[in-house]
């Protein structure tokens, strides 16, 4: 009853000459009772895309349906959604009750109902004992709770989420991901969820949308995204370091990258130039490697451990346990990584090959 | 400022205590020649500075109006006092009322030339009553609107200053309180209502304070607007109590009881709504 579907939809501001697209035709399907994390760096389109599902941006071109609907022409209100905002937007006058009743009073639910319902959801949240506190009583760890207090109250088809978690500090975040993870188990809403925070994304998604300059660069589960980038972009945004990619030209098992010939432990899957990457935490130090990488600078992590070198004229990074005795800067040392680990890329389209 | 000298410390308050008896002391001259008789007043030079005995008179005889001890008649101020407080509560309220809604359609509604409708408000803070006096008079009298409450209220309604207050305020609200109403399905009006007005709280009860002594102290457009005795607001009374012979035929206890009554209400409305303002800083919502 809660799945979305979206038909190349695009999104442009402005007419004519002046208009500017900021969502070129994307396409999704999201079934019912799926946690989907949009993630993408800033400006990639992600908010208004959500914004657009949320019926706060009107939709340029393409359709929107949820739950079996169509709902370009809905108000907001009608949508059978609910949001919660970055900043939060809770009623500062209002006390944490009103503010999450407020909605279903509009609705003309009945009162004894609303309050079976705002007690509910207190309780799931656990803020029974600040019902009466206004807003600005609250930490804000609590006005997050509150702000999805009043988005299960009314007991939607979807969630929305507009990277709910970045006003909070480290800690707190950690837990509140927890927490909402626990929340999506317990309810099963189909929840739409917008960061720009990789491991938010990794942690929370059952699925993710990775978008870049308004466009969907991968659809998939985390592993997925993770373990098959499909674009050069995808791969250097999901991870941390980000993916090493290594212009080249590939020759059989050869790859020359500035002047330097690589030894390949499989054959590249075409000739020609290509773009090889390379993940820091999949390359280890080996005597047997067959890439000589030139030591330029150490980063202790405390687990682990950062290493900054060449590989020619390219830069590679890779990540080694923090117990391993290691190289010196200028030192010039063996690389090992296995086909496995090995992800070939068009360096004109930056599609996966 | 927590530095410790004594000497700045007490020049300091030397200058606030001269201050307020600058501003003081003319009340309290006022209100002691309001508690002596015309005849005390007139015979003493100088005047007495301890208060004499006819206080419950002199206010009786300025507010039901009567023989004075001169001889002559002198009006009720009550009824002027009631066209006073019933002028500035329509114009205060009515300024309230009309730069709220016209804020609230300039900032949140895109209708076709919404910015030049904004600027041409705006330019009229540069056209003071005064400026504009002779043509709204034209209109009012056009209208049959002179010696009438609306004559009186209406041309001051009109605010371009208040306006531009509450837009600046309503600007300060958040994006996303007005998304949250909507996806909580509230329409335009019942956002202004239940969030809006809540939240300018504030804002009205200081623009309250200033529009009421505002129209309270008005004394050009009534004297072009009332032409008959029954619909003179109480500052044009106290003009006319002292227009008329010399200063031996004047009333002097009664004016300056008169004096006194014109200045309590504003002085009550802030003195009341000071609360408020306090209130309004210590729960900065937002």
């Amino acid at each position: 009853m809660g799945a979305i579907a979206l038909r190349n939809v695009e999104k442009t501001y402005g007419h004519g000459p002046k208009a500017v697209k900021v969502i070129y035709g994307v396409n999704a399907e999201i079934p019912d009772g799926e946690f989907i994390v949009i993630v993408g760096p800033s400006g990639c389109g992600k908010s208004t895309l959500l914004r657009m599902v949320a019926g706060l941006e009107e939709i340029t071109a393409g359709e929107i349906d949820i739950g079996g609907r169509v709902v370009n022409k809905l108000e907001p209100s009608e949508r059978d959604i609910a949001m919660v905002f970055q900043n939060y937007a809770l009623y500062p006058h209002m006390s944490v009750y009103d503010n999450m009743a407020y909605g279903l009073k509009i609705a003309k639910v009945p009162k004894a109902e609303i309050e079976v319902r705002v007690q509910k959801a207190a309780k799931i949240l656990e803020l029974g004992g600040l019902l009466d506190r206004k807003p600005r009583q609250l930490s804000g760890g609590q006005r997050q709770r509150v702000a999805m207090g009043r988005a299960i109250v009314r007991q939607p088809q979807v969630f929305l989420f507009d990277e709910p978690l970045s006003n909070l500090d480290a800690k707190l975040r950690a837990q509140t991901r927890l927490e909402i993870r626990k929340l999506h188990h317990e309810l099963g809403v189909t929840s739409l969820f917008v960061t720009h925070d990789q491991v938010e994304a990794m942690t929370l998604a059952e699925r993710m949308i990775v978008m870049n300059a308004g466009r969907i660069e991968q659809i998939g589960t985390p592993e997925q995204v993770y373990q098959k980038p499909a674009t050069t972009f995808v791969a250097g945004f999901i991870g941390s370091p980000p993916m090493n990619l290594l212009h080249g030209q590939a020759d059989g098992s050869r790859f020359t990258v500035g002047g330097q010939a690589l030894q390949l432990p499989a054959a590249a899957p075409r000739a020609g130039p290509l773009l090889l990457g390379v993940r820091p935490e999949h390359a280890d130090l080996n005597p047997a490697g067959a890439w000589p990488l030139r030591v330029e600078m150490l980063e202790m992590l405390g687990a682990e451990r950062l290493v900054y070198g060449r590989l020619g004229d390219a830069a590679f990074t890779l990540r080694i346990e923090g117990t391993l005795v290691p190289p010196q800067a200028g030192d010039t040392v063996k690389v090992l990584v296995t086909p496995e680990h090995m992800h070939w890329y068009d360096p004109g389209t930056g599609q996966r090959v | 400022m927590v530095e410790r000298r004594p000497l700045a410390t007490a020049l300091s308050h030397l200058v606030l205590v001269l201050g307020v008896l600058i501003i003081a002391f003319p009340i309290y001259l006022t209100f002691i020649a309001s508690t002596h008789t015309a005849r005390e007043i007139a015979q003493q030079a100088p005047m007495s500075l301890l208060p004499g005995d006819n206080i419950a008179q002199s206010y009786n005889l300025a507010l039901f109006g009567g023989q004075t001890d001169n001889g002559a008649r002198t009006p009720p101020v009550a009824p002027m006092l009631w066209i006073s407080l019933v002028s500035a509560l329509v114009i205060s309220i009515g300024k309230i009322a009309i730069s709220l809604l016209s804020a609230f359609a300039v900032v949140y509604f895109r209708f076709p030339l919404r910015n030049l409708v904004f600027w041409m408000i705006f330019v009229t803070l540069m056209l003071p009553v005064e400026v504009r006096i002779l043509p709204t008079y034209k209109v009012v009298s056009d209208l049959g609107m002179l010696n009438t409450y609306a004559g009186l209220t209406v041309p001051l309604i009109a605010s371009a200053t208040a306006t531009f207050l509450f837009r600046q305020f309503f600007l300060t609200v958040p994006d996303e309180l007005v998304e949250a109403a909507r996806i909580d399905g509230a329409g335009p009006m019942r956002f202004f209502w239940d969030v809006l007005l809540p939240l300018s709280r504030t804002s009205i009860a200081a623009l309250f304070v200033i529009q009421f002594i505002y129209g309270w102290n008005q004394y050009l457009w009534p004297l072009l607007v009332t032409t008959t005795e029954d619909m003179a607001p109480i500052v044009m009374g106290i003009k006319r109590m002292i227009s008329g012979g010399g200063d031996a035929a004047i009333d002097w206890n009664v004016v300056m009881a008169t004096a006194i009554l014109a200045m309590l209400p504003p002085a009550v409305v802030v003195v009341l709504m000071q609360r408020w303002f306090v209130k309004g800083l210590v729960d900065t919502e937002k």
